[in-house]
């Protein structure tokens, strides 16, 4: 009975506590700074206006696809840092397809994505193969291929780039009208668009709880990341394993950029966002790896950004209060977790312990 | 699995929060509230949109805060701030803008190109509130001022000084991150530096590609890089990196070797220790820019429209401070009069 009802009680507590010990670190820096903390406060917790429900869900969705690549990476015990570098050279390659338009229209849509998945795949494919084959940690591997990314795509824009007179940006071509991702105006026209490709990331999110849990595939995954020589010993192939989660993840992570190339800036250029692979670690962490939780994180990391956008003008705090926050939330969610979890098992322990000390009898009803 | 998550939350949330402190800096030093400087009030409220660094960048951040502030300061306008964070969407630059239209604020000036899309777009939308840009042509509209620089002229004219005072015929640019604007004052000083001395030999490198912005504002990369030159033979090094210039003068200094700075005058502004490597700066006066715009504001006569700060109005330029020039100065002001008579023509790439 007891068990019945702790079991879902843990399972909130952990997230509940992460929350209300960073609102209380956070305000702890804000005092310490001598901001007002209460007008800070007010202004992050002010329902946003429909505009910025939409910026809100768009930016979401891009971070909920970086951190489901991540996530893969983890379950399989990979870490893949790389999805920065991977989802910038994926992004490159797709402008230059769909700008290039060499099939019309909803075909070149098709065809730059699959560029993407496959320019991603192979980026961190690199690092999936040079551990598999040569042992080199994807940690550093994946970092390493961060800054060639940054160089390869730099050099290569170069190349191809237009660049209007009087600018000083430079882009690839853009993308024509009819290659472009349609928008759903959830919201109404005048509050902007809502990334189509908001279906895509909810399809991933579903693939991947599919895959994982559901398939034979998942299973061999998740034991390979759990336990190495166990999984051998029931007939893994390892290295195998290895590569595929890589060149999995990588192709996640080459469709992180897609919903901005293909809805909204429909060119790649020198300001394009970038450091959506390292915003996806934290996300993947705070979700704890699962595709809800994720979609979780991904929101609330984009609502914090999106409501400490006005911080600076309206209360004249600097909204890098923001990234602190996002920090020491990632920091008590995976702490609270390990309290929780360790408070579960010491219950755990103790009513195991009780039962033991009973006559025999009694023990049939012990589940553990 | 669980030792890795520790791990991988350590790194992500240290990656957070030094990403925090970098941007950061000064920021709590603006002057957000009300900018009452002199007995003088005005209705305007003045917005600035920063680009990444934010005032306190001791580069062209700071230029355009310290036109604000003077023009705070005579007219008595109320002025708020905002600063664009590292790696943010394009969203954000527009909400920035926004969020300024909103409270009120017209004008509003955005401080860099990077605002170009998201200024053509809100812009549309409040067609009543003036917007200024500075560094873009492209964006254009009935309520848009474009406030551009010739980059290259004021670059060419401190190339001619590098080649005129070289001694080993040998010197250097150092780019903050390779972008076009930035082509444009390695492009003017090359021209420059040839015009005097055809066959001399300059070397160039850029800190950073975008979009790794960082060159703009890391003095530790400045300095590598400057002594890399400086041990390659080089004597005098022209860097168009913001914040990252700060290493080349030290490196100058502890090689005994030349520097020139850029955007404001860096003898003035620079650690006093390093003073005396400055051989002189290239100025590209964003203050004045943002000060005739507002000067202009409080007229009622508001711009649209693209302005060209160049040699002929002094909107580029070089500086005199530390004499270490005066030698030379007849003849970099006849190149200056030959540019503005178009019998020079600088290239911009």
């Amino acid at each position: 009975m007891t068990e019945r009802l702790t079991k879902p009680l843990l399972a909130v507590a952990a997230p509940a506590l992460a929350l209300v010990a960073a609102f209380a670190l956070t305000s702890l820096v804000l005092i310490i700074a001598g901001d007002p903390t209460g007008e800070v406060w007010s202004t992050i917790l002010t329902p946003p206006e429909a505009r910025n429900v939409v910026n809100v869900v768009n930016a979401a969705t891009v971070y909920y696809l970086s951190a489901l690549a991540v996530a893969i990476g983890f379950r399989m015990n990979l870490f893949n840092i790389g999805v920065d570098g991977q989802y910038r050279v994926a992004t490159f390659a797709a402008a230059v397809v769909a700008g290039e338009a060499w099939l019309p229209g909803i075909l070149g849509t098709v065809l730059a994505v699959l560029a993407a998945v496959l320019v991603g795949a192979a980026w961190a494919g690199i690092a999936g193969v040079l551990r598999a084959s040569r042992g080199v940690s994807e940690v550093i591997s994946t970092i390493m291929l961060n800054f060639i990314a940054t160089s390869l795509v730099a050099y290569s824009l170069r190349r191809v780039a237009v660049r209007e007179e009087g600018s000083n940006i430079i882009g690839t071509r853009e993308i024509p009208a009819e290659s472009r991702v349609p928008g759903l105006p959830l919201l109404g026209e005048v509050n902007g668009e809502i990334y189509g490709f908001v279906v895509v990331a909810a399809l991933c999110g579903a693939g991947y709880w599919f895959l994982l849990n559901r398939t034979r595939f998942g299973f061999d995954l998740r034991a390979t990341g759990q336990s190495p020589e166990a999984a051998v010993a029931s007939g893994v192939n390892v290295k195998r394993m290895i590569v595929t989660a890589m060149l999995l993840s990588g192709g996640v992570a080459g469709l992180v950029g897609l919903p901005i190339l293909l809805g909204s800036a429909y060119t790649y250029g020198s300001t394009f966002q970038s450091g959506i692979g390292f915003a996806g670690i934290a996300i993947a962490l705070l979700g704890r790896n699962h595709p809800v939780g994720i979609a979780l994180g991904a929101l609330l990391f984009a609502y914090l950004e999106e409501q400490s956008n006005p911080l600076q003008i309206l209360v004249d705090v600097s909204p890098d209060i923001v990234k602190i926050t996002q920090g020491i939330i990632v920091l008590t969610v995976v702490i609270s977790y390990e309290v929780v979890r360790r408070y579960g098992q010491r219950v755990e322990q103790r009513r195991v312990a009780q039962a033991l000390e009973r006559p025999e009898g009694e023990r049939a009803g012990v589940t553990t | 699995m669980r030792r890795m998550t520790k791990t991988a939350a350590l790194l992500s949330t240290a990656a957070l929060v030094l990403s925090a402190c970098g941007g950061g800096g000064e920021t709590d030093t603006g002057n957000g509230g009300d900018g009452t400087g002199s007995g003088a009030q005005s209705d305007i409220k003045v917005g600035m949109a920063y680009d990444v660094g934010g005032r306190g960048d001791e580069s062209f951040n700071d230029a355009a805060a310290a036109g604000l502030d003077r023009a705070v300061e005579k007219f008595g306008f109320e002025s708020q701030e905002s600063e664009a964070a590292l790696d943010e969407a394009e969203t954000q630059r527009e909400e920035r803008l926004r969020t300024f239209a909103d409270a009120g604020v017209d004008p509003i000036i955005a401080v860099g190109f990077a605002y170009s899309p998201s200024v053509a777009k809100v812009s549309k939308e409040y067609p009543e509130v003036n917007f200024a840009i500075i560094d873009d042509e492209v964006a254009t509209g009935k309520n848009i001022a474009n406030l551009v620089f010739a980059e290259e002229e004021g670059s060419f004219l401190v190339g001619a000084a590098a080649a005129l005072k070289t001694k080993a015929d040998h010197i250097g640019f150092i780019g903050g991150v390779n972008v076009p604007l930035i082509k444009k004052f390695e492009a003017g000083f090359k021209a420059g530096a040839t015009e005097v001395t055809p066959d001399i030999e300059i070397d160039t490198t850029y800190l950073t590609q975008p979009p790794d912005f960082s060159g703009f504002n890391d003095p530790a990369k400045g300095k590598t890089a400057a002594q890399g030159m400086y041990d390659n033979g080089a004597d005098i090094v022209y860097h168009a990196a913001g914040g990252s210039g700060g290493g080349l003068f030290e490196a100058a200094s502890e090689s005994g070797n030349l520097a020139i700075g850029v955007d404001s005058d860096q003898y003035e502004t620079a650690d006093p220790s390093v003073q005396d490597v400055i051989l002189t700066s290239m100025l590209k006066n964003v203050d004045v820019a943002v000060e005739e715009y507002l000067t202009d504001v409080e007229a009622g006569d508001v711009p649209s429209g693209v302005t060209r700060y160049d040699l002929s109005v002094n909107g580029v330029g070089y500086s005199t401070s530390g004499g270490q020039v005066d030698d030379i100065t007849d003849q970099l002001e006849e190149f200056k009069q030959q540019i503005i008579d178009g019998e020079i023509k600088v290239p911009t790439s």
